[in-house]
């Protein structure tokens, strides 16, 4: 089991490799961080800016394997690279994670536990007013596109705001940002203030995570329900809710670990649209904002960080999958 | 004065949803269970033998709707509250599923699964729980029982498996077993040890058990008494013996006489039942056997005939039939009721045997698989001895059965033979062309010939054809002209028993032994000389296994076909085959002519296969000497030195002293000669004729 982990990894390791390779080259080419310098009045002097290029390793002026080359061995002791406006990549990336992590948590531990238990519930349920609901629910939020849902909660949001009568500077939810400049995080009024901003994005997320996890589930749920072996734990004497959820859900659960591996893993990626109408400067807004300033190396890096999370969540998925399941164990 | 009935179903009906509607699945049914008696309750599928003993669980699904009355010891069951059910389920009732690895919950260990049915009722600490599923374990024949209890039910064989469910059933000390079809998935030589451990559940626990099954001679042997089922009807019961020997209905009389039988063999006309069982969605009224009844009169189709007291028997002997009186008076047997082919005695033209043309001739053939592991990253661990040197050959107008339980290497062997490619290892010559150096073309026209049938007629038939194009593809392949096709589909459906009009039907839309029946036509569309026949009755309900058994027989004869036929069933190939080979861990263990083989068995291994094979004959199976393998095949990667058969062997382990034994261990014995005529071979240093049946 453990070589086999361990040749996973390697293989995963050699996908991050070439995902990050191919991300860089492609940006490099196809990106122009020159284009920047060439709408400035007056235009710079083309030495200025080959200097200023040349020092954030963006200029296309050398070839791309040589940049590649330098950028590459700053990645091995650790260095992403500077941004077109001369900051570190690094530092970029350790500041926002955290914000798409705070964005996100909430709205994924409830969307992947309601989801879960909704989608068992309706299975359960088949065909009755529950699975009925649950069932348009779904379709309905997994038929919109993320940016209309965000803007849709969002305006939801300011109605409810003016409709209970909180149009001052106070409101009721927050519809930008993480918090009010210049409160004390700390304090309970700060918690207040964060909670206020976190509702409805995490509604946001929660609901797309419930729509997702409760059509599956209900799915791996309804399969398992058939099942012999449910007969049988109510055949030696469990009662039916009790063969529901020890033989029927830890069953029906397996198949859902990889959904629940990717999805904690790549909180730290961010949701863009939710980010980018809220107002959060997470990692989802930071990579848009790269591909759209012609920032090369924070393509790069972003991409690299992604890459590095999948792996990490799809070496977690093998392991849960085998610590669930012991017929994959071998 | 008899004791009074731990279990009482009165006119228990269970109504399902299905797509097409309403299913009547079983219509009120009454039968009751004395304490510490087997009732059988044996039906075909769809009969409603299952669904009348979940009903009486209540594990039904949530859209079954049942009505009537089960009592248990007096207490009503219908209608109670989960709860109160599940109080009563697993510690007064329990059930034994068919085995298939379903029946256990993946992903705890058989242990816990075992002490989890125990803690449900009692009160006791885990531990103690657990050290009982050990001894319950240990008590159903699994050896290191405190090893295997962490074991997950993946790494049980089915027969493990089985004995585990048993081991589950019985811990609590029910006062009534519910088995429902336990040894369908299964082997006969692990059939007959699970029967046995079902017997020593009994002993131990002193249960009732139902027994449900569709096997006459899983009954015979088992059972006090018997309630036979069709189309959701109780439509005769009464003591085994009334049933077996004084059967009254003409269903029951249809049923037993389709049974081929071990011990008549080829000298036994078998009765097929014409038909199929009427839908269930919406049932004609009157008697739901009489489409099929050659019995019937008038009034069956309006009346349907109650269950009443056979006069003559002893009591408790009920038959649900309009003639059943009279049946009783003039005492009729299956044959007089229906019309069977005569037996076909030998039909070689006299002949010996040498002379007649070799169809098929296979020597030393060989064929090894590499066993791998892991699913993206593949390694060979080691190697499958399927098929490990076996030869023998077919004459013209000759069939050769080739039994052997799952994992023999029977499947393999007649793949390599239908592949017409040269070997791993040996010789394969088909009508005389050596496999190894045929031209493409040669190929082709050896195809012609050499024809298969296959278990599944569903699988192996193109649903989007109708029966006519799936009958002209391979004519249309081998190039005859077009305006032949229909022509020759309707001379083939005939051939096979079919109507014309079947030719523009879909597979869907025909029943399992009509689509057998397609599958065979196809095969002969190109006048083949050799058929393949790879278990092409064991998915057919026994009533409609007989029929299709006759046909094989009449075609061999009406077109002086070459069979090559492939069963784990041996009394299907007792009736059908002249010749026999058996097959054990990829090498033949005993062949030769059926008579010889079945009535006098050399190798030990034959001997227990037969002798594991149950009889519709209640009184022979209740006076036979059984002989019970022990164990399960050994891993076919790594087969046992010597004799392949030491390891389960009961000779072996039971008569020969050590110094023989190093022989078994040894030397790997040829296939010989060595009880009698030229033409029986055996591969056992001591072989032995005895008689098992
Ligand atoms: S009632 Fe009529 S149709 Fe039914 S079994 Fe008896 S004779 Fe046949
Ligand atoms: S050779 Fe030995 S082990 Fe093999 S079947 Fe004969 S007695 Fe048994």
């Amino acid at each position: 089991m453990i070589s086999f982990l361990l040749r996973r990894l390697a293989y995963l390791a050699l996908l991050v490799l070439v995902a990050t390779s191919a991300a860089y080259f492609l940006a490099a080419t196809q990106l122009n961080p020159r284009s920047r310098y060439e709408g400035r009045n007056p235009p710079p002097p083309a030495a200025v800016v080959d200097a200023a290029l040349d020092a954030l390793n963006l200029n296309d002026r050398t070839p791309v394997l040589e940049r590649f080359a330098r950028w590459s061995t700053g990645v091995f002791h650790g260095d992403l690279g500077r941004t077109v406006d001369n900051t570190s990549v690094n530092e970029e990336i350790d500041r926002r994670m955290w914000v798409s992590l705070r964005l996100m948590l909430l709205g994924a531990i409830l969307g992947s536990a309601l989801g879960v238990a909704g989608g068992a519930y309706a299975a359960v349920k088949q065909y009755q007013k529950f699975d009925h609901v649950l069932t348009v629910f779904s379709f309905v939020i997994l038929s919109i596109p993320t940016v209309v849902l965000a803007v849709l909660y969002k305006n939801a949001g300011i109605g409810l705001n003016n409709l209970l009568g909180f149009t001052g500077e106070t409101k009721l939810l927050y519809t930008t940002g993480e918090m009010t400049p210049g409160l004390d995080p700390w304090t309970g009024a700060g918690i207040m203030d964060r909670m206020a901003h976190l509702i409805l994005p995490t509604l946001v997320l929660a609901s797309i995570s419930i729509a997702f996890y409760g059509r599956y589930q209900r799915n791996a749920m309804l399969d398992i329900l058939g099942s012999d072996f449910l007969r049988t734990a109510q055949a030696k004497g469990l009662p039916r809710s009790r063969a529901l959820i020890r033989h029927g859900l830890r069953t029906a659960l397996i198949p859902m670990v990889t959904f629940f591996a990717y999805q904690f893993a790549l909180l730290f990626v961010g949701a863009t649209f939710t980010e980018k109408i809220f107002g959060w400067h997470g990692m989802g807004e930071y990579f848009v904002n790269s591909v759209t300033g012609q920032d090369v190396n924070s393509v790069a890096g972003v991409t690299l960080f992604v890459a590095i999370l999948v792996l990490i969540a799809g070496f977690l998925a093998d392991v849960a999958y085998a610590a669930l399941d012991p017929r994959v164990r071998v | 004065m008899e004791a009074a009935p731990i279990l009482q179903v009165r006119d228990l009906s269970v109504t399902l949803d299905s797509e097409a509607g309403p299913v009547l699945a079983v219509r009120s049914v009454s039968y009751s269970v004395r304490p510490g008696e087997v009732f059988g309750i044996v039906g075909e599928s769809g009969s409603g033998k299952s669904v009348s003993s979940l009903a009486v669980m209540s594990l039904l699904p949530s859209h079954a709707r049942i009505r009537g009355s089960v009592l248990f010891r007096g207490q009503e069951l219908l209608g109670q509250s989960d709860r109160a059910l599940s109080r009563i389920r697993g510690r007064r009732i329990a059930m034994v599923f068919q085995d298939p690895l379903s029946a256990l919950t993946p992903v705890y260990s058989v242990g816990d699964q075992i002490a989890e049915a125990i803690l449900v009722h009692e009160s006791m600490s885990r531990e103690a729980a657990t050290e009982r599923a050990v001894e319950l374990l240990a008590l159903v024949g699994i050896p290191s029982p405190r090893h295997r209890a962490t074991a997950f039910p993946h790494e049980f064989s089915g027969g493990m498996r089985q004995r585990a469910m048993i081991a589950m059933a019985i811990a609590n000390r029910p006062d009534l077993i519910i088995a429902d079809e336990p040894t369908t998935a299964l082997d006969v030589t692990i059939q007959a040890q699970i029967l046995q451990v079902l017997r020593t559940a009994q002993e131990v626990t002193g249960a009732a058990i139902i027994l449900i099954t569709h096997d006459m001679g899983i009954i015979a042997g088992m059972a006090d008494r018997v309630g036979v089922m069709y189309a959701g009807k109780l439509v005769e019961t009464g003591s085994v013996d009334d049933v077996f020997y004084r059967a009254r209905m003409p269903y029951t009389l249809g049923l037993l006489g389709s049974i081929p039988r071990l011990d008549r063999g080829t000298h036994q006309a078998l009765t097929p039942i014409e038909g199929t069982p009427p839908s269930l969605v919406d049932l004609p009224p009157g008697c739901p056997f009489e489409s099929r009844c050659p019995l019937r009169i008038p009034s069956c189709r309006e009346v349907e005939p109650p269950l009443l007291e056979m006069a003559a028997s002893g009591p408790g002997h009920l038959a649900a039939c309009h003639r059943s009186a009279e049946v009783e008076r003039r005492d009729l047997k299956s044959a007089d009721v229906f019309p069977a082919p005569p037996p076909h005695a030998s039909d070689r033209d006299g002949a010996p045997r040498a002379e007649l043309d070799q169809v098929l001739e296979v020597q030393d053939l060989v064929k090894h698989f590499p066993l791998v592991k892991g699913a993206i990253l593949r390694r060979r661990v080691g190697t499958v001895h399927a098929v490990d040197g076996i030869s023998f050959d077919i004459r013209r107008g000759e069939t050769l059965g080739l039994v052997g339980e799952s994992g023999c290497g029977k499947t393999t062997a007649i793949m390599e033979i239908l592949n017409l490619l040269a070997p791993t290892s040996g010789r394969i010559v088909v009508f005389g062309r050596d496999t190894a150096n045929i031209t493409h073309r040669e190929r082709f026209e050896t195809r012609r010939d050499l024809q298969v049938v296959f278990q599944d007629p569903m699988a192996s038939l193109d649903p989007r054809l109708p029966v006519h194009d799936i009958l002209a593809e391979p004519l249309e392949a081998h190039g005859v002209p077009a305006v032949e096709h229909s022509a020759r589909v309707r001379e083939l459906l005939r051939l096979v028993g079919l109507e014309p009009q079947h030719a523009s039907r879909y597979p869907q839309a025909l029943s399992g032994g009509q689509r057998q029946r397609v599958g065979i036509a196809r095969a002969l569309a190109l006048e083949p000389r050799l058929l393949v026949l790879d278990e092409p009755v064991s998915s057919l309900d026994v009533s409609i296994r007989a029929g299709v058994i006759n046909l094989l027989e009449q075609l061999k004869k009406e077109l002086g076909l070459s069979y090559l036929f492939v069963a784990h069933d041996l009394s299907v190939v007792r009736h059908i085959a002249d010749r026999v080979a058996v097959m054990y861990l990829g090498r033949f263990v005993e062949i030769g002519a059926v008579d010889d083989v079945f009535d006098r068995p050399a190798h030990p291994y034959t001997q227990a296969l037969l002798s594991a094979i149950p009889l519709p004959d209640p009184v022979k199976e209740r006076t036979r000497t059984r002989i019970v393998l022990e164990g399960d095949l050994p891993d076919p990667s790594d087969p046992p030195t010597g004799c392949r058969f030491r390891t389960r062997c009961q000779k072996f382990s039971g008569e020969l002293a050590d110094a023989a034994r190093r022989r078994c261990i040894e030397e790997q014995p040829a296939l010989a000669a060595r009880t009698g005529g030229p033409d029986h071979l055996d591969a056992c240093h001591y072989a032995v004729t005895a008689s098992v049946l």
